[in-house]
């Protein structure tokens, strides 16, 4: 049911209800404490050397003038840390510091610890650096052609290979060509997707604390020290594992912190050269070691959205059902792997709801290029097909002269079924989705009924809620909470999920208290610290909710269950009569009957001794086919969400105006709805953002140097204004989960994927243009508004629901 | 964060001590006002003065006030002053309109209208940070010896971005300096040349002390127009500033037009009056000068916005700008 804001009825007394944020006080008055507010006695501040070179041989590298330089404590190199990492095991292709070769302008080369940030920036001018330039790659299909006539990005793993694929991946799901031939309707479409980044207010930061000696011992017997590391990461665990790897440190002398951070969205989720250079840094020079990233360093560190070249053949019946799906998508990469075998798949799997696709097809390879590397930005390999096939959709419902949400509403794949990809869905609300954003925007009134110029346009989506495996394979659980209550009443809470504004201290506190009968400012959530929070893997893939949400209820259930023993045992009633909520403990059948929260808690310490629980979560294992990488792309539960976007064209200039996005999504249950329109507005910004403005780009040979960053900064990188904000409306859209806590599924990232698709289709009722390429800027609309007036197609498109479709032999429509 | 080079930081109480302090480190010194172009583009490495001389603690550069037939704008007023300063909104709209199209809020709080008048030139190769700027190899403007924009030649081409220039041209606005050798006053319109390493007459040891605008500009219909992709922040990509003495029926007495962001000094639109004076700023009229100015400008590829589409605006921001003055 969809509640629209409203406070619908509950069988819970806090979930489901508007509450403050934990850490929100402290972040609106300044006192939140960020990796960057850290000081240490004796801190030293390091500084990385980056090549200018977009690809070359590291031929000599000189440090003895800056280790010379007063104040300057220590210096590293690549050969100081000569071990391959990756956050994928499968692809470990980069070193904290490059040992022999660059590969991009902005790789790291060597590190500095200084006194003071300017020391160090003097040092790195002082390093000598003779390199060998190398022929490069820019262009992904040009990278694929290569013949290995000149140094590929990375050596081939297989004499025949080429070097510059990351990942080939090629899956077939029924007879494609045989109902592509027979549908009444094919909708062929070439798009691009322009890389963009995550910008992020908080650049990276870290700080190294090596303390040598105290007993510590090293794997191979030989007395070693302690690592701390604070970091701004989305992934404490995974950065913990490879700190522990890279600087040969046994893992159980590695601690890994994680300070607040300050955003994130997919671009602090990997190792980065500063973590291991502030560690290694401490351990030379036995002084905490602080390195904050430029902003231009962020842009070079990058991992954000990756640019897809697509190409989709979409088909349908004349009654509007899908037939058949055939995408090939190209992937540019960037200089490392990061996350990108995952982005490989993603880019194919995760395509396949919430419309039934009788047949699919994709073929996906991801490329390296001498440019940073590409990775997971909110809405990790998907956002970027899913514009293509939400216009592909909208081209074939004006094909066959449907109104684009029918269209939509045909080929719903329902609940509780699987995709052709073999996906188990569960819950979904796709269908109250479209409803709300059709209602609330009087779709019915207006879509093709505007005025010349203004629009409207309708997307759909669906999002994983947490990946259903986790990074390394293991059967551990993917997410651990640990609970105690003192004397007091006071309830902590020890979880191992990685705060990075989304809300998840939050939320285990919600449940603490939900559970416990405790008023929120009893609980405590203690967090993000590997040496006392349990294993939770990490802040990404829209997991945090769905899976430490699942721990923290089996945490606080235990720890209610020895409550409500130990009560039933004073009052001589059975313990399921016995109910914890406001503060007390009540007796269901008479609640006048009733104690303190802090007495029952007393109660049960008397009766077990000191309370305390822990509660874990690990993934249902039948959720996805048996086929090689059916597992990419499987997930306990998935979000939907449908957009509505009303936008203005100025036909002169070709700048675009949108004025309101109806998003309406299906999170499971809101626990927070406060927070859950958050993440819904903000993911609609981003989606936004990419659709109007932004773009990752590089000079090339005719624009002063190729490979060089376009525009490393927040001025020339344009991200919207709040002034350019359109009017954001969030409808939420409860379908319960069944397996999701309280019914909670994702809602950080599932809401940004229809944003650009339901723009692009707004801009195409509007002006009659289509836009197939990334970002829908002024100058890109213009030119693609020149042409219609050249091709005297520039006029509103008109809607003819009714007029019959097509029965005839399909008819392709190239460029369409 | 970036940081700054070390610097010296000198804060004067009047124009005349300024003028001593920079005499005491000539060449090794710099004017400082609001900071917001100077600072980041210290950061950048593209200055490096060893001193600073503050501007914006001397008393007798604040003011906004009518005098002797002219209104005088102290060079230190913020940007926010002046956007918002009654006689300025009353008598000279397009002047309010263009400080208040500067940047965003902060940045005019702590810009000035002289600091504005001063802006280095601006251009993709040149404001970047020292490790871009190596990595490019350097351009004409600073530390190198090619224009990465025209790719022949020893000409910078560098892009005068301010906002306020164009509209104080229209307005007759005359700025006084203050030097060494004592005071002068140079009309706005005379203020720029055609050179993006240095396009100001301005020389490093003068203060620009005022602005002052005749009364008499006042009586004429005004307008501005920029283009930028952002409602906020953004520097122009596009500025066109119009002024007109229009008769009691409309008939234009005289008109001039202003356009910048295009090469390295705002351009004053020629023809003008052979088109329109002694006719209404009928659509005709309209369609005639913006071909006009179409015809005169080609920006360049000195900013990473679209070349071409910018000079496709040319023609659409003047008529734009020509029917908002049409409707003041």
């Amino acid at each position: 049911m969809s509640n629209n804001g409203r406070k619908i009825k509950s069988d819970w007394n806090l979930i489901g209800t508007p509450m403050r944020k934990v850490e929100g006080l402290d972040k609106s008055t300044g006192r939140a404490l960020y990796t960057d507010d850290l000081v240490f006695p004796g801190m030293l501040h390091g500084k990385i050397l980056r090549s200018p070179h977009p690809h070359a041989r590291i031929v000599s590298i000189d440090t003895s003038s800056a280790e010379a330089l007063d104040g300057v404590h220590g210096v590293v190199t690549g050969q100081d840390m000569p071990t391959t990492y990756g956050i994928i095991p499968w692809t470990p292709d980069e070193y904290p510091l490059c040992v022999d070769r660059v590969r991009y302008v902005g790789d790291g080369v060597a590190a500095v610890a200084a006194v003071d940030e300017d020391t160090a920036l003097r040092a790195l001018e002082l390093i000598e650096v003779e390199y060998e330039e190398l022929p490069a790659f820019f262009d992904p299909f040009e990278a694929l052609e290569a013949d290995g006539s000149t140094p590929y990005v990375h050596e081939p793993k297989k004499a025949d290979w080429n070097g510059n694929v990351t990942k080939k991946v090629h899956l077939e799901f029924g007879e494609v060509d045989e109902l592509m031939d027979g549908s009444d309707a094919v909708v062929e479409g070439e798009y691009f997707f322009e890389g963009s980044t995550h910008t992020a207010i908080e650049p990276h930061c870290a700080i190294g604390l090596w303390q040598a000696g105290g007993g510590f011992q090293r794997q191979d017997g030989e007395s070693s020290g302690k690592l701390t590391v604070w970091s701004a990461t989305q992934v404490p665990h995974y950065l913990h594992r490879e700190l522990a790897r890279v600087l040969e440190v046994d893992q159980a002398h590695v601690r890994v912190l994680q300070p607040l951070v300050g955003g994130a969205f997919g671009g602090k989720s990997e190792p980065f050269d500063l973590e291991f250079c502030v560690a290694k840094l401490s351990m030379i020079t036995g002084r905490p070691v602080k390195i904050l990233y430029t902003r231009e360093e962020v842009f070079y560190a990058h991992r954000g959205r990756h640019p897809f070249h697509m190409k989709y053949r979409t088909g349908a019946t004349a009654a509007g059902k899908l037939t058949s799906v055939d995408a090939e998508i190209v992937l540019d990469g960037g200089a490392y792997a990061s996350f990108g075998l995952v982005t490989t798949y993603y880019a194919g799997q995760l395509l396949c709801a919430p419309y039934e696709m009788p047949a699919y097809r994709f073929d996906s390879t991801r490329v390296y290029t001498n440019k940073p590397a590409c990775g997971p930005k909110r809405g990790h390999g998907s956002v970027q097909p899913r514009f293509a096939f939400e216009v592909q959709i909208d081209k074939l419902s004006e094909r066959l002269d449907l109104d684009p949400i029918e269209f939509r509403r045909l080929n719903f794949i329902g609940s509780n079924t699987r995709t052709i990809n073999e996906l188990r869905v569960t819950s979904n609300g796709f269908m109250e989705c479209l409803e709300s954003v059709e209602r609330e925007s009087a779709w019915k009134d207006r879509f093709r009924k505007l005025p010349f110029g203004c629009g409207l346009g309708v997307a759909g989506s669906t999002y994983i809620t947490g990946t259903n495996y986790p990074i390394y394979p293991n059967d551990m659980p993917q997410s651990g909470v640990q609970m105690q209550v003192d004397r007091s009443g006071r309830v902590a809470v020890f979880s191992g999920a990685s705060e990075i504004g989304q809300g998840c201290d939050s939320m285990v506190a919600y449940i603490a208290a939900e559970e416990l009968g405790v008023p929120l400012d009893y609980v405590r959530v203690l967090r993000g610290d590997t040496d006392f929070t349990p294993v939770d893997l990490g802040a990404y893939s829209s997991r945090v909710t769905f899976m430490v949400g699942n721990a923290a209820i089996d945490a606080a259930r235990k720890l209610r269950g020895m409550v409500q023993e130990a009560v039933a045992e004073e009052w001589d009633v059975k313990p399921g009569e016995v109910l914890l909520a406001g503060g007390l403990a009540l007796w269901a059948p008479d609640t006048e009957r009733q104690m303190h929260v802090k007495e029952a808690f007393n109660l049960a310490e008397a009766k077990f001794g000191t309370l305390g629980s822990t509660g874990s979560y690990n993934t249902p294992k039948d959720v996805h086919g048996e086929y090689r990488g059916a597992t990419i792309g499987a997930s306990p539960a998935y979000s939907f969400t449908a957009h509505v976007a009303e936008v203005e064209v100025d036909v002169e200039t070709g700048i675009v105006d949108v004025k309101k996005i109806w998003v309406a999504h299906d999170c499971g249950r809101a626990l927070n709805p406060v927070l859950v329109e958050g993440q819904m507005e903000g993911s609609a910004y981003m989606g936004f953002g990419e659709a109007l403005m932004e773009e990752q780009v590089f000079k090339d040979a005719e624009h002063g140097r190729a490979g060089l960053h376009d525009a490393p900064s927040l001025l020339d990188y344009r991200i919207p204004t709040s002034l350019d904000t359109p009017e954001l409306q969030s409808l939420i859209v409860e379908s319960i989960d069944p397996e999701g806590p309280y019914g909670a599924k994702e809602a950080g990232e599932g809401p940004l994927h229809p944003s650009i698709p339901a723009i692009a289709n707004a801009i195409y009722d509007a002006v009659g243009v289509r836009m197939d390429r990334l970002p829908f800027s002024p100058p890109n609309v213009w030119r693609a508004l020149e042409a219609a007036r050249e091709a005297d197609t520039l006029r509103k498109p008109i809607l003819n629901p009714g007029a019959g479709a097509p029965t005839s032999t399909p008819e392709l429509v190239p460029g369409d | 964060m970036l940081r700054l080079p070390p610097f010296r930081y000198h804060r004067p109480a009047t124009v005349a001590q300024a003028i001593e302090v920079m005499g005491e480190h000539a060449g090794d010194a710099m004017f400082v006002a609001g900071g917001t172009d100077l600072i980041p583009n210290m950061k950048h490495r593209l200055f490096e003065p060893g001193h600073l001389v503050a501007l914006k603690g001397i008393e007798e550069l604040r003011g906004v006030r009518i005098d002797d037939g002219h209104l005088r704008i102290g060079a230190a007023e913020t940007i926010s002053h002046v956007a918002s300063n009654p006689e300025v909104l009353n008598r000279f709209p397009a002047l309010a309109d263009a400080a208040g199209h500067i940047a965003g809020p902060q940045l005019r709080n702590s810009g000035t209208i002289g600091g504005n008048l001063c802006l280095d030139t601006r251009c993709t190769y040149y404001n970047q940070t020292a490790f871009w700027r190596e990595a490019l190899g350097y351009c004409l403007k600073k530390d190198g010896d090619v224009c990465h924009v025209i790719r022949v030649g020893k000409k910078c081409v560098a892009a005068h971005s301010a906002d306020t220039p164009p509209v104080l041209m229209t307005l007759d606005a005359v700025a006084t300096l203050v030097g060494p050798d004592g005071q002068r006053s140079v009309p706005v319109r005379d203020f720029f040349v055609a050179d993006g390493i240095v396009n100001s007459r301005r020389a490093p040891d003068e203060i620009v002390t005022e602005l002052r605008i005749p009364l008499a500009s006042a009586e004429r219909k005004q307008a501005y127009a920029k283009l930028r992709v952002r409602k906020s922040i953004d520097f122009p990509l596009l500025t066109v500033a119009i002024a007109a003495d229009l008769d009691g029926d409309g008939t234009v007495r005289s008109i001039e037009g202003v356009v910048t962001a295009l090469g390295s000094r705002p351009h004053v639109l020629t023809g003008w009056g052979d088109v329109a004076v002694g006719r209404r700023l009928d659509d005709q009229v309209v369609d005639e000068l913006a071909e006009r100015a179409h015809k005169q400008c080609h920006p360049l590829e000195n900013m990473i916005v679209d070349h071409e589409w910018r000079r496709a605006m040319v023609p659409v921001y003047v008529r734009r700008a020509l029917e908002k003055l049409g409707a003041a």
